[in-house]
This record gives structure tokens, sequence and C-alpha cells, in this order.
């Protein structure tokens, strides 16, 4: 786990200079686009059924402490143990106390972010169990030793010949047709579904008044994870859980189309509990870690709160225009994009830069594409005004006395319009300065002689035009 | 009636031909346009990068300079949303928060003001020119007024509007975001202007003047021979 500050600004700016990963993720995220349009074109009551989902969300929130209670009850009646874990670390270690006291040395995973936010692979790995992700997307992702890109779709940043490549490396099997690519994971795979001892998933909606958890996958990792293995942890974070059955059948009405443009994924797992008696198959044991890291605070925020209503769709990163340019590692963060903007500065560990909300340019896609009606823009606003609270911005301040002031605001200017053909000497001489950087893209404007000062005679040459005419 | 202009400063001291476009919009409208003085920056600049307690002073002069005028009008959309944020940046009990909430209400951006308070779509301008709209973003999902733009251009004789592959996409220029992090505000620029190029434009058409800036700078640093106007400018026609 990492504990250095993240710095965005820098970050980014390297992640646009790989033209190739750029390209990749443009068509990518273009793709996923467009399936999603379709899927929501094709319904045409998708704002009532986001209406529904929002409210369920809220009613979620609203009563939080008291529908975990019913989880845990739930869970623990059909034979499942709930822990609670204060913070991303507690809860890797929790996990591999749970592994290590049942002696496991192998463990499936089925794609789980909030593994990503514990770090957990990496306590695993340092407790001697190996842990396999076998989503695809992640697997490719844990072979080339890197971090997911996307909260949906990990390997979202690779290309289909570098997919190539790296399996030519690992198992000396090369092939660019994606069936036979899909083979040659899974003939690994399959082998580690036989023999873990462990199996670990995330979770998508957990059901209080069952105790069921329930994920959603297009490829069938999950479900195995989730039911070959004689262990099976799941892993969520509090605010998955809704209510009802009912209430999750409402939010997995707006998931599949927001995020992948589907109406429904091709396997939806609901695991309840563990294997009871005279049960032919299923984990003897099932534990359910639910993280915090962070989140009660949000919670007992009202103005931060809405951002818990995230149902991990992507929708938000696929519209996101800085998400789109420089992609997810440059966020250095679990989670990326809007949602990832709000949610990282906001977590106990691994919190990323602090100065993540103002990454955005404000236009409010995500907030137009979310399906739980977040307002992302408003929400980073909020973290702004924060974040700013305990720093000076002379620059913004300076600006702000001069605007107070109209004479010195004019004269400034004045200033300014003498000294017009010197300043893109200034940027030429300063490259890496913020206003060299601003204009290496584009041509100095110019201050031009001020509109107050044309108005008059505009005004009294229009008035007579206009007397002309009638 | 008496329109009371309503200019950022972006447009006072770098895009004067936006200020002047629009007083001739506005007379052609019927109405006569008045410039009260004083006016500097509306403060969204400080409002982006969380400094409410920097806008309030600014917020609290344009409510003096406004609070008579039946109604205000501005050539964008940026500026005019600040203003409608103008009473949430006062608390609840603060009588100034009626104050602001009442020039807030009268305040319009100049294409929703001619379509949605006056009712007008043709003004009879003319122009001959294949251009492509971009929406931007703070006029169109912050304020609502893209209809209102769409609206306009339609009536504007000679003018062929050519689609964009992504009209609703940000140019990336987003105030104090162009500056903190110009590599992405200059990666995400370059895509509106592949898209504008591709498009086969002679011109670019924006409500807001930032966008405009920002795509005209950038152009222009590239040399290409797309002109960027600002709706009003289009409305007045060529040569006012």
């Amino acid at each position: 786990m990492t504990k250095t500050a993240h710095d965005f600004a820098k970050a980014s700016a390297k992640a646009l200079g790989d033209r190739q990963s750029r390209a990749i993720l443009h068509k990518a995220i273009g793709h996923i686009r467009v399936l999603r349009q379709r899927s929501v074109n094709a319904m045409p009551d998708f704002a009532e059924r986001q209406a529904r989902a929002v409210a369920v969300r809220d009613k979620t929130l609203a009563k939080l402490p008291e529908l975990l209670e019913k989880l845990e009850a739930s869970v623990t009646a059909v034979g499942g143990r709930v822990h609670y874990a204060e913070t991303a670390e507690t809860a890797a270690t929790l996990v591999a106390r749970i592994l290590s006291e049942r002696g496991a040395k192998l463990v499936v995973k089925g794609k789980s972010m909030v593994s990503e936010e514990m770090g957990l692979n990496e306590v695993l790995e340092a407790a001697g169990i190996e842990a396999v992700e076998t989503d695809l997307g992640e697997y490719i992702i844990q072979l080339a030793g890197q971090r997911p890109s996307h909260i949906l779709a990990p390997a979202l940043h690779v290309s289909k010949e570098q997919v190539s490549d790296l399996f030519a490396r690992k198992f000396g099997r090369t092939s660019t047709d994606i069936p036979e690519m899909t083979r040659i994971a899974r003939d690994s795979l399959r082998q580690k579904f036989l023999a873990a001892d462990a199996g670990i998933t995330g979770c998508n909606i957990a059901i209080a008044e069952t105790g069921t958890v329930t994920v959603l996958e297009n490829e069938g990792n999950i479900r195995l994870s989730g039911s070959c293995p004689p262990i099976h942890i799941a892993l969520m974070t509090l605010e998955k859980v809704v209510e009802t059955l009912a209430d999750a059948a409402v939010v997995l009405d707006i998931l599949p189309p927001a995020a992948t443009g589907q109406t429904l994924p091709v396997h939806l797992s609901f695991f309840t509990g563990a294997r009871r008696e005279g049960e032919r198959d299923g984990p003897r044991e099932m534990h359910l870690v639910i993280l915090d890291n962070g989140r009660s605070d949000i919670l007992a925020d009202p103005k931060l709160r809405s951002i818990l209503r995230c149902i991990r769709c992507g929708a938000c990163l696929n519209v996101c225009p800085v998400y789109q340019s420089v992609g997810g590692h440059a966020y250095g963060t679990v989670y990326p994009g809007p949602m990832g903007s709000v949610i990282s500065p906001l977590l106990k560990d691994n919190p990323g830069d602090p100065r993540q909300p103002f990454a955005c340019t404000h236009c409010a896609a995500c907030s137009e594409a979310c399906p739980a009606g977040i307002d992302h823009p408003a929400l980073l606003q909020e973290l702004r005004r924060r974040v700013s609270e305990t720093e000076t911005d002379l620059p913004v301040a300076a600006f702000s006395l001069l605007a107070r002031h109209p004479l010195l605001f004019g004269g400034a200017a004045a200033v300014g319009r003498l000294f017009d053909p010197k300043l893109r000497e200034v940027a030429a001489v300063a490259p890496d300065a913020p206003v060299g950087r601003f204009l290496r893209c584009r041509e100095f404007p110019g201050l031009a002689r001020p509109f107050s000062r044309r108005f008059k005679a505009l005004a009294r040459r229009l008035k007579r035009l206009q007397g002309g005419r009638a | 009636m008496e329109a009371f202009l309503f200019i950022p400063c972006l447009v006072e001291h770098v895009l004067p031909q936006v200020g002047e476009a629009t007083t001739a919009v506005l007379v052609r409208a019927g109405l006569t346009p008045v410039l009260p003085k004083g006016q500097t920056c509306c403060g969204q600049f400080a409002y982006k990068r969380g400094r409410a307690d920097l806008v309030r002073p600014l917020a609290r002069r344009f409510v003096e300079i406004f609070q008579d005028a039946p109604v205000v009008v501005c050539p964008s959309g940026s500026c005019t949303a600040m203003v409608r944020r103008y009473p949430s940046l006062f608390a609840e009990d603060d009588p100034f928060r009626e104050q602001a909430a009442h020039v807030a209400a009268k305040t319009f951006e100049l294409g929703q003001f001619l379509v949605e308070r006056l009712g007008l779509t043709d003004l009879g301008a003319r122009w001959d020119l294949t251009a492509a709209l971009h929406g931007s973003c703070q006029t169109t999902r912050v304020l609502g007024a893209g209809s209102a733009t769409e609206a306009l251009l339609a009536k504007v004789a000679g003018l062929t509007l050519v689609p964009l592959a992504r009209p609703e996409r940000c140019c990336g220029f987003g105030g104090a975001f162009s500056i903190d992090y110009p590599e992405a505000s200059e990666a995400i620029v370059a895509e509106k202007i592949d898209d504008i190029v591709a498009s086969g434009a002679e011109a670019v058409i924006t409500a807001e003047p930032s966008c405009l800036l920002n795509i005209a700078s950038a152009m222009a640093k590239r040399d290409l021979p797309i002109r960027a106007l600002h709706l009003a400018e289009v409305l007045a026609g060529e040569g006012i």
C-alpha cells in the first residue's frame, strides 16, 4: 500500500504523452458509450426507472445502520459470518487472517474494487497466499503487474495486441483471435478454480432481508469463485446494502444499462450463506467483510452523503473529458473519474491527491450520465471549498480584490494592454510556468480596447441606423 | 424596454466584439441596451477554485449595480449561471439572499432571453456560412439554454449547420482547470478542434465566450482557416 501523496497534475501530464494508450482508451470508451446510449434509448421509461433507483438508494442511506444490522442477522442465520473493518488496512489483515487460520495457500478472486481499495493482493502475498484474479480483464492486469484503470473494465487501456504479447510471454501461446486468447486464459484459470482453497468476490448489492450477496458479471468467474472453493469471502463497502429483494431489483434495473449497455448481464449470482445440511455444493464457510474506510463520516455529512448513492456503473467515467484524456492510472487511486474524484479524497486509507477535486472542467457530463442522480460537480465544488479553506490562493485573492474596485480592475487591464506584446515573450521564455504551459497550444489572444469605451458611440450609431430604418 | 447589459470581464477586455454584437442584437430586438458603470467580474474564477468567500463581495457589487434593472442580459452562459448561484452563497437568514435571488431571477443569457422571454427566434440575420455549433457545457447542461441557441441559429438565413460527432463534449477550458492542468486541457481542446475540422465547417459557433476564446486561440495556434464566432455575432449578421 503506498502512502506517498499522489500528484495528479504530474501523472496526468505523463499519461497524456503516451499516444498509444490514449488511442486505445479513446476507442474502447467510445464503444461503451455507444452501447449505453443504445440500451437507454431502448428503454423509453429509463428516467422513471432511474427515479425509482434513486429513491431506493436514498432510502438505504437514510436507515443504513439499521439495514446493516439486519444484513448481519440474515447472513448469520444462513450460516455466514459478518466482519466489520474500519479501514482498508484492517480489512485486508482480517481477510489474510481468516485465510491463514484455515491454512489457505491459493485464492481465486472474482473482480472486486473493494479488494483493490484494501490493497488485498499485496497483503495476501506477504502472508504467503497466492491470489489469482479470474476476471479476464483483471487477470490481464495482474499478469502485467498493473492496476485497473476503470472500475468496470479494468483492462480498458490495454489493446488486443498487447494482451497477445503478454500471453505469449506468460504462457508461450500466442494469438490475436479473441476467442482463442480467452481460451488461453481459461485453460490457466480452470486449474486454479479446482485447486483453490478459497474464493474472494466483490458484491454489487447485499440484500438485508435475505442475507444475499448479489454480483453481476459477464464471464462466470465470480460465480465460480463464490461457489467452487470451500470458503467464500465476499467483500463490500457498507453502503452497498439494500433492504429487500424488490429494492435490489430496482437497482438491477438501471445498473447494467448504465454500465455496459446491457439489459441484464450474462451472469447474475445470488449467494445466500454457506452450504446447508444436505446440500451437495457451495462453500462450506461464508464470510462477509463490510468495509467502512471513511464512509460512516461521509454518511454523517449532509453535503457529501449523496456520493454513497453510487452503484459503481462507471457511466461518469465514460463521459468525463478528463478521464477520457488521461485514463484511470493518472488518478493514482482505486476509483478514478468523477466518482473517484469525489470519493477518493474522503477515504481514510489511500485517499490520493487532495487536489483531485480541482481536476474537473465543471462540464457536468457526469451528473447528466449518472443513473443514481449524483450531482458530482456540486460535490466536487464542496470539496474544493474545504481544500481552499486551508490554503491561500494568492492569484485568485488578488484578482478578486481588483474586481472589487472597478478603477483598479480597469487600471490593471490597461497596464496589461501596455505589456501585451511582451506577455507573449514571457510565455516563450517561461514555457514551464502556468502561463507558458497554457499558451503551448494556444495563440495569445491579446487584450483589446475595452468594450465599455466603445459602447456609447456604438449605441448612438445603432440608434441612428434604427431610426433610419423606422 | 431597457435591457441592462452584463458584460463579463473576458468580453470587456478580450472579446469586445461580442459585446458590440450583443448590443446590436438587442437593438434589433427592439430594446434599448443600457451599460451600467462599474462592472468587473462575476467571480466565477474564484468560485471554481472553491473560494465562495471571495465571490461574495463581487456578488454584492453585482446586485447593487443591477438591482433596479428591468432585465439583465449577458452574452455568456457560464457567467449567467454564476449569477444564478449567488443566492446560495448567502446564509438562509441573510436578508441579502433574497436580494440576490431577485437579481438572479431577472438575469438571462442572451439566447435564452430572446427565445424564452421575448419569444423571438428570427432576428432577420443573414450569414452565408457553413458552421458547426459547439454547445457549451455551462450554457446547455447547467443553464439549460442550449435549445434557445439552436432555435436562433435555425432562423439565420444562409447559415448551414453541420453536425459535430460530439457536440456535447467539453472544450477543456473550465476556468482554472486550463491553468492548473494545461496538458489535460490541451488534449481535450485538441479533440474538439479535430471534431470541428472533420465536420468540414468554415466556422464554429458558440454562445459561451470562454469556449470561444479557448477554441479560437487553439485553432489560431494551428493556423486553421476556421472562424470562431459568438452566437451574438452571428445574430448581428455580417458587418454590424
